[in-house]
Formats: structure tokens, C-alpha cells, sequence
């Protein structure tokens, strides 16, 4: 039912639509909304699940993962530092190969301390063996919630849904979330194969030396690679049964055939697509909206490169001392395309700066005007804020 | 914030587009805090901050003398403010066409609560003919129950007399572009 | 595992608390099986190990053939902690040495169901398994364990919490004093003037300067139902506390005094003897807290002096030179027993079958008289 719901209100509840049996967290800016709401279902009835109230994320994601093993649905939710703090468990969730799910509402990382939304915090764990999936918007954000239990649960393979946070989560928009019995026909009960169970005594998490790590290693990288199938039959089974696409591995906005592309993850690319509704320019122009990031979707982006001239790829964090990270992995997968676009990476709205309204113009002549493709800038800096030997 | 939602939940009521956000920020009693509202008959697809408003609520009388307030304001856009002041007074000292009621005492006698979110939301769609009374009667009955939403019904029906009808409806056609 | 000395005679059969009654019965059993009216002088050479398998218990949750040390004193606790609580539990494990020596992939010698996943969070991963328990209605106990760096120390907060929240969890700690898994390093358990890889004694330091943490009164504080301290040495008053904390829901807490040869430097064959010495010496008091408040201790029939303790472990060793300050540090730990002995008012009055000589069932070559 369509509703005016705030972003963390309806992430709530499409949570307690795919039924949890514990769902643990801890408090943090800008994630505590979503937390507080699935607290509200359970005390008001409405979801009957464990709701484990931790002292710490750490122990958190530790929760989860222990409910997760013992076959029951888990989920947990948090936000920059705290995904921090939660790093040493979301390797072991993954190694683990425990299937659960997670939100990470997107914020900035400190120092400075910040609040507001970047996506410095996703990218820090990006290679933690978590499939990272980003929303454009919160209609994403509910549809991919529940896809990536289906997912998890399917490649025994954790998910984080990333979803920037209060430009998505503290929104009140139009929201349409499934109905239960929707739901459940496109999620069945959860299921571990691998279980905590005193019937059948299996030990989880043991010691493997050298002679094995390598291979355990090399199972984890196929299992996430391979999780691109799933992440695509989970949408087309979605849409199916809803009537509607999460975003795929990626979506294409403007003509397919466009030789200048913009590459963008999570809410940006809203902002992106009126953008450039209202300020259209003499080159076509299409829009790349990655939402699978890890696994990094490397045929798909293959294909929409394809002919592509003048690449920008916009990301939300930076990588002090080397520049893009995305940009970095855009860029080294395009040198296997037989035309090498001319890149140009730009990091925008870090620490919540304002991506406003004129991004795309600006963005256009920019590449326009540039001799050079820029290698790497923060396309909002105001250097005058800067003493002049820091700009 | 409360408003900013209720705005936008109202408007959603009525077959718009809507979104509504807070000035992302650590919200605390009595800080001046600023919510966006966007309303619209298509869907809404930027996550931009609101730089050019075409109106202010403005919950704080105080806040009309802070620096930087009233920027943006489009020519001819309408401020609303809770005050006990008049509104050709206000409009005097700001330059711009101020509407004015005592919205927060209103409450207070009403409701008990010195909140003045709910009254200046009603007389907002009085101004504007931008949302019916129904509207906002399903945006509050969704947020509040039993005795509170009938005191705050009650404070619909009466803001919306404290200000003229529809005078701002001109407005709304000539800035909704 | 070569402790051998505590499975002599020993069985898990009985759970009568009266002493003399139990033991009696263990006596006519082993009437029955040598046909004589005789008590065994020396079980060792009395039985073959086919009829003492017999009188092991039924169930064990850790199965003999891991990689632990000889002697290894944490591993004889996991194997009583196991086999009284089994088999209807899942146990979670920090990292460590436990972890370690029963682990390496693909081998397990668990048969109960069991979850490693890191240092810090044994009890908060314990938290998550008993939630998922309750979400299905299953009765299954959860049992955490943890050495002491895991739970003194980097998951003192993990634990903390979990108990706080009241998760339906038994929680074990192996306090071996140090950081023995990664080479003997000291730990908020390491007792005071003990030598350790990163207290060593010199010159300038006799062994570590702070004092082992009141963890025991810490954990009391948060007035779960059953807290207790127990000793290898004393595996009927051991299996005793885990059954108890069994029947508790909510949470309780172990915490068993494991010597570790290697990190205490004692001979393998002493690790019972050094464990019963640090209990009778005052220096590692068994008692038992409900809510909070003491509820039992274990008392001290002839309490020894600390020094009959801390000569028979290299860790100590500076203590016995003839530096002035080892004398000094000798006589501060004996005060620290003495203090622990009032405070907890272990002093026996008379011979008690369950004080720490009467409770004391295993010793080397049979049973006390």
C-alpha cells in the first residue's frame, strides 16, 4: 500500500515483513530511527521477533551472527563509526559464511566528527566479503531490504543494504510497501543448513591453517562473484510477485547509445535524474545507478560502458592519498573495454554537503571544459574555506 | 519537524507528491532547528536542500530577526509566523508580505501544549487552498489518538479562521513552476 | 590431556550432595566389581581402563584426543563443564587456547554443538544463539567460555551486557591468569608479582605490579541469580556449580582456576596439586554469590601458606631471591590471602566433608580416607 512514510519508518517495517526471529542494535545518528520503529512493532504486537537492545555494535553484529547460526532470521542496522566498530565481526559474519542482513545508514566517518551523510563508512568494509547493495531512493531501500534476505539466505552470503543516511532515512515520501502475503511468497521461512543445533553437534567458526585458508579464501571471493545471479532472480522474482524492480546489479537512465555516461551510487543519482530532466544538454547523456557494489558487477558494467567516451563516476567517499575508490575499480575495469573512456572522478557531498539541484550542468561542463580529464577531485570543495597552502 | 511531516503526509492525502526532511542535524528542544517541505504533482525525485522556498513557516517569532532567515524567500513568496503581533507590523519591519496569528497561545489554551505546529499548518492550507481540511484531519489522525486529536481538530477548525481565506492562492499557481 | 590423576575413581553418576553417603556408594561399587570388601589402596593399579571407562560419565560433550598441552588444566575444566552440562547445550568459545587445541580444521573434538567466532564477543554471540533459542521455543542451555584475557579483559563488556540483559546463559571463564594462547602475556587476571612475558622480573620490577581483578565481586554486581568461583582440583564441587547454574534461568558465571604448566611453569604432573594450593592457600577463594550477596564458600581446613603455592610455579620464582623487595612481595600476597580469608570467612571451624581437605576426592594414587 502506497503511504507517506518516513525512510526508516518503512525500512522498519519491510523488516518486520520479512519476519525476523532477532533483530539487535545499538543506538547511532542516522540510523536509530529504523531501530526505534522495530522496537514500536514488537511492543506493539506486530512483529514477533527477539529485539535484542546491545551495549555496543560490536556486539550487535556478534548477536546477530549468533542468532543467524542457530537458524533463526537476523538482522541488525548501524552507521558509520559503529559499522566501524562492527568491522572484525562483519569478516567473520562473512567468513562464516552466515547468512543475515544489515542496513547501513550511510554517515560520514570521524574526525572530524560529522553526522551527516556520506558513504566513507560502506566503503570501509567493502571488501569485509558482505554483498553491498546502495538505494537511490527509500522505494529501493524497502524493495532491496527484502530481496537481501532472499539473497543471504540463497548464497549464505551476508548483505548490507546502504542507504544514505537522512537524505533517505529521515525523508517522508510516497512509499509503497508489499503486503505479508506478498512477502511471503517471495521469501520462504528461513532456513540454515548449517545450524547450531544439539541434535546435530556441528562446531562453527574452527581454526584452518595454511594448507587450507587459501581455498576457504578462494570459495568466499566465487560465492560473492557468483551472488550476482542471485541478486538478479531475486529481482526478477520480486517484480514478478510485486510488480516492481529493486534497481537490478545496475540500472541505465537516458539512451543507451549516449557516449557520455555518469556513474553514481545510493541517493545521488535522484538528484541526478531531475537534474538532468531539467537542464538538458546538447550531448546525450545516460546515467549508470550501481546498486550491486559488491559483488562488483563487472559484465554488467561491461556492457553498459560499451562505446562510452566520457565516463564520470561520482562517489560520496575518498580514499586520502590514492582519490576515488569506486573511481579506482571503474577504472581498471574499463581497461579491459576496447574503446578506454576518458574518466573523470569526482567525490561530491562528503560530510552531507548539498548536492544540489544544477549537479548535472555542472557536471557537463566541467568535462567540457577540462583539457584533462580529472584523475581525482572533490568536485565541491571551496578552497577560499583553505589556507592557501592547503587547497 | 512534526510539521514538516504532517505538511507533507497531508499532502500525499490528497493525491500529491510529497517530501518532507529536517535540516539533517542533532535536533534539541528550543535550538532553532528548519524542516523542508516539497509538494508536488509528479514524483519527486531530488534530495537537494530547499534554497529557494516559495513559503516560510516560521514557528518562532524570534526567529524573523535571525540573520539569514527570510534568504531565499522567492519574490513573492509568503511568510507565516506565530506571533502576537500583528501581521502589518511584522510586514513593516521585514518588507515582505507577512502573515501573522498567535498561534502557539491558541494551542495553549486548546490543547494545554504551547506548540504552535498544528495551527499554523491549518491556517497554512487556509492561505494557500493548497490541501482541504480533510487532508490534514487524516495527516493528524495518523499521528495522534483519543483526546489529543480532538483537542488538536478543534485547533484546526479555529487556526483556520485566524487568517484570510485562500489569499495566498496566487501565489501558490504563480510559484509552484 | 594427561591429568589423569582426577579420573581415577572419579563418576558423575551420583548427584546426592551427602559426602559420606556418596562415597559409601562408590565404595560398594567397587566392592561389587573386585569382589572384596577392601577400599582400593592405589585405583590406578586396581582397574583396568575398560572398567574405569565404565565409571566415566555417560556423556562428554569434549572428546579426549585434542592438542592441548600436558597438564593443561583448562582443558580439564572444559571436559567437567562439558560433560555435566551436555548433551543439550550449544556452547560458544572465544578466541584462544581452548579454541585452539579442540579446533584445528577439520578436526573437532566437540560433540556438542559449538560456535568460535571471535576474542571479544563469546557472550554476546551466546547472547545471540539463546535469542534464537527463545524465538523457537527450544530449551536448549547456551554456555559461553572464554579464558581470562577474554573475559576479564577484550570481552568484559560483551559479558557485562549480556548479563545485564539476563540472557538465559551460563557463562565459563578459564582463568589461567595470562594471555596463554599468544605466549604467556599478562592479563587483568594475572595475579599480583607474577611473571609474565610482559612482566617480567628485572631489575627494576618484580613481576606484574597490579593486582588480579575482583572480577568474581564485579560480576556479582550485576545481580545475576548464581555466580561462582570452582578449581580443577575440586571437580565433584565443580560439576556440583555447573549443574546448579544449569537449572538457573538467567544468567550465571563460572569462574574455574585452570593452571596452565607451560605459563606457570610447573611440572605437568603437579597441575592439580599447584590448583588445590591456590585454593587452600586462601590465594583463589571457591565461593558461590545469589543476587549479589555470598551464598557459600568452600572452607579452609588448615589454610597454607602462600609460599607452599607460589614455590612450585617458575612464575613466581623471583619472589624466593634474595632481593630484599621479594620478601616484601612474599609477605603483600600472603596479606592478600589472609585479607581474602576474612573477608570471605573461610576459616573452618572443625573438619568439614566439603571443606577443601574433605571436598577434595581425587587425589593422586585413590581417595581420601
Amino acid at each position: 500500500m502506497l503511504s507517506a512514510l518516513e525512510g526508516s519508518q518503512a525500512l522498519a517495517q519491510a523488516v518486520g515483513l520479512c519476519r525476523p526471529g532477532v533483530v539487535a542494535a545499538y543506538p547511532i545518528t542516522p540510523q536509530t530511527h529504523i531501530v526505534e520503529n522495530i522496537s514500536k512493532l514488537v511492543a506493539d504486537g506486530r512483529l514477533r521477533c527477539e529485539l535484542v537492545s546491545v551495549e555496543s555494535e560490536f556486539s550487535a553484529a556478534s548477536v546477530a551472527l549468533g542468532a543467524a547460526a542457530s537458524g533463526v532470521r537476523a538482522y541488525t542496522a548501524s552507521s558509520s563509526q559503529g559499522i566501524l566498530l562492527m568491522a572484525e565481526v562483519l569478516y567473520n559474519i562473512s567468513g562464516m559464511r552466515i547468512p543475515m542482513v544489515m542496513t547501513c545508514a550511510n554517515r560520514a566517518v570521524g574526525a572530524p566528527l560529522n553526522i551527516w551523510n556520506d558513504q566513507q563508512d560502506s566503503m570501509a568494509v567493502r571488501d569485509s566479503g558482505w554483498i553491498q547493495l546502495y538505494c537511490a531512493d527509500n522505494q529501493e531501500a524497502v524493495d532491496t531490504t527484502i530481496q537481501a534476505f532472499r539473497i543471504a539466505e540463497r548464497t549464505e552470503v551476508p548483505v548490507m543494504v546502504c542507504v544514505d543516511g537522512f537524505v533517505l532515512t529521515h525523508t517522508l515520501e510516497p512509499i509503497d510497501l508489499p503486503t505479508q502475503e506478498q512477502v511471503d511468497r517471495f521469501l520462504p521461512p528461513y532456513h540454515f543448513s548449517r545450524a547450531l543445533d544439539s541434535r546435530n553437534p556441528l562446531s562453527l567458526g574452527t581454526c584452518v591453517d595454511p594448507s587450507f585458508f587459501t581455498e576457504a579464501r578462494h570459495s568466499q571471493h566465487q560465492a560473492v562473484l557468483r551472488a550476482t545471479t542471485e541478486i538478479m532472480a531475486a529481482d526478477r522474482d520480486y517484480a514478478g510477485i510485486i510488480g516492481r524492480s529493486g534497481g537490478g546489479l545496475l540500472s541505465v537512465v537516458g539512451p543507451a547509445e549516449a557516449d557520455v555516461a555518469i556513474l553514481a551510487l545510493g541517493s545521488v543519482c535522484s538528484t541526478v535524474q531531475e537534474s538532468m530532466q531539467l537542464f538538458p544538454q546538447d550531448r546525450p547523456v545516460k546515467l549508470i545507478k550501481l546498486r550491486a557494489y559488491r559483488p562488483f558487477p563487472m559484465a554488467a558494467l561491461r556492457e553498459v560502458l560499451q562505446g562510452v567516451r566520457d565516463l564520470v563516476v561520482l562517489e560520496r567517499a575518498i580514499a586520502p592519498g590514492s582519490g576515488g575508490i569506486v573511481g579506482m575499480e571503474v577504472r581498471s575495469l574499463a581497461t579491459t573495454l576496447t574503446q578506454l573512456p576518458r574518466i573523470h572522478n569526482y567525490a561530491v557531498g562528503l560530510g552531507g554537503r548539498d548536492v544540489p539541484i544544477e549537479i548535472y550542468p555542472r557536471l557537463v561542463e566541467a568535462i567540457t571544459r577540462a583539457d584533462e580529464p580529472a584523475w581525482f577531485e572533490i568536485f565541491d570543495l571551496e578552497p577560499e574555506k583553505l589556507p592557501v597552502e592547503d587547497r | 519537524m512534526v510539521a514538516a511531516y504532517l505538511l507533507a503526509s497531508a499532502a500525499f492525502e490528497v493525491g500529491r507528491y510529497c517530501q518532507a526532511f529536517p535540516n539533517f542535524g542533532a535536533e534539541r528542544r528550543g535550538a532553532p532547528v528548519m524542516a523542508f517541505v516539497r509538494i508536488d504533482a509528479k514524483p519527486i525525485l531530488r534530495r537537494s536542500q530547499v534554497r529557494t522556498p516559495a513559503f516560510l513557516i516560521i514557528q518562532d517569532p524570534g526567529l524573523l530577526n535571525v540573520a539569514g532567515v527570510l534568504d531565499g524567500l522567492r519574490e513573492g513568496g509568503g511568510i507565516l509566523v506565530n506571533s502576537p503581533r500583528s501581521s502589518e507590523e511584522l510586514s513593516g519591519e521585514t518588507g515582505k508580505a507577512v502573515v501573522s496569528f498567535a498561534a502557539a497561545q491558541m494551542a495553549l489554551q486548546m490543547t494545554g501544549k504551547p506548540l504552535a505546529n498544528v495551527a499554523l499548518l491549518s491556517a497554512f492550507a487556509s492561505l494557500t487552498g493548497l490541501l482541504p481540511r480533510e487532508a490534514l484531519i487524516k495527516a493528524l489522525s495518523a499521528r495522534f489518538k483519543g483526546d489529543v486529536l480532538e483537542k488538536n481538530l478543534k485547533l484546526v477548525d479555529m487556526a483556520a479562521d485566524q487568517v484570510p481565506t485562500e489569499s495566498w492562492k496566487d501565489i501558490t499557481h504563480a510559484l509552484s513552476a | 590431556m594427561t591429568t589423569t590423576d582426577d579420573t581415577a575413581v572419579e563418576t558423575s553418576v551420583d548427584t546426592t550432595t551427602d559426602i559420606a553417603a556418596r562415597k559409601a556408594a562408590l565404595r560398594n561399587r567397587l566392592k561389587d566389581k573386585r569382589g572384596s570388601n577392601e577400599a582400593p589402596a592405589r585405583a590406578g593399579t586396581a582397574f583396568s581402563i575398560a572398567e574405569l571407562r565404565e565409571h566415566q560419565p555417560a556423556f562428554r560433550g569434549l572428546e579426549a584426543g585434542h592438542r592441548a598441552c600436558q597438564g593443561c588444566g583448562e582443558a580439564l575444566g572444559a571436559r567437567l563443564v562439558a560433560e555435566s552440562a551436555g548433551p543439550d547445550v550449544i556452547l560458544t568459545n572465544a578466541t584462544g587456547c581452548l579454541e585452539i587445541f579442540t579446533s584445528p580444521w577439520p578436526q573437532s573434538a566437540w560433540r556438542v554443538p559449538w560456535i568460535h567466532s571471535l576474542f571479544e564477543n563469546s557472550a554476546a554471540i551466546a547472547a545471540g544463539v539463546e535469542a534464537a533459542m527463545k524465538h523457537l521455543g527450544k530449551s536448549t542451555k547456551v554456555i559461553a567460555q572464554g579464558g581470562d584475557g577474554g573475559t576479564f579483559d577484550i570481552g568484559f563488556q560483551a559479558l557485562s551486557g549480556m548479563l545485564e540483559r539476563m540472557h538465559n546463559v551460563l557463562y565459563v571463564c578459564y582463568d589461567n591468569e595470562a594471555y596463554m594462547n599468544t605466549g604467556v602475556q599478562r592479563s587483568g587476571s594475572t595475579p599480583h608479582a607474577a611473571a609474565t612475558t610482559t612482566s617480567p622480573a628485572g631489575l627494576e620490577r618484580m613481576g606484574k605490579r597490579h593486582l588480579k581483578k575482583d572480577l568474581l565481586s564485579i560480576i556479582a554486581a550485576h545481580h545475576i541469580p548464581y555466580a561462582a568461583s570452582a578449581s580443577v582440583a575440586y571437580p565433584v564441587d565443580l560439576r556440583r556449580k555447573v549443574r546448579r547454574a544449569m537449572e538457573v534461568e538467567g544468567p550465571t558465571f563460572l569462574q574455574v582456576h585452570c593452571p596452565c604448566p607451560l605459563g606457570w611453569g610447573h611440572e605437568s604432573s603437579v597441575t592439580v596439586e599447584v590448583a588445590r594450593l591456590a585454593v587452600q592457600t586462601g590465594l583463589f577463594p571457591l565461593v558461590e554469590f545469589e543476587r549479589g550477596e555470598v551464598a557459600g564458600v568452600m572452607p579452609l581446613r588448615n589454610p597454607k601458606p602462600v609460599t607452599d603455592y607460589l614455590k612450585l610455579q617458575n612464575r613466581f620464582r623471583h619472589l624466593f631471591s634474595n632481593d630484599p623487595r621479594a620478601r616484601e612481595e612474599r609477605e603483600h600476597l600472603q596479606a592478600l590471602a589472609d585479607h581474602t580469608i576474612e573477608k570471605f570467612n573461610l576459616r573452618g571451624e572443625e573438619a568439614d566433608p566439603l571443606d577443601s581437605e574433605g571436598a577434595d576426592t581425587v587425589r593422586r594414587g585413590g581417595l581420601v580416607a
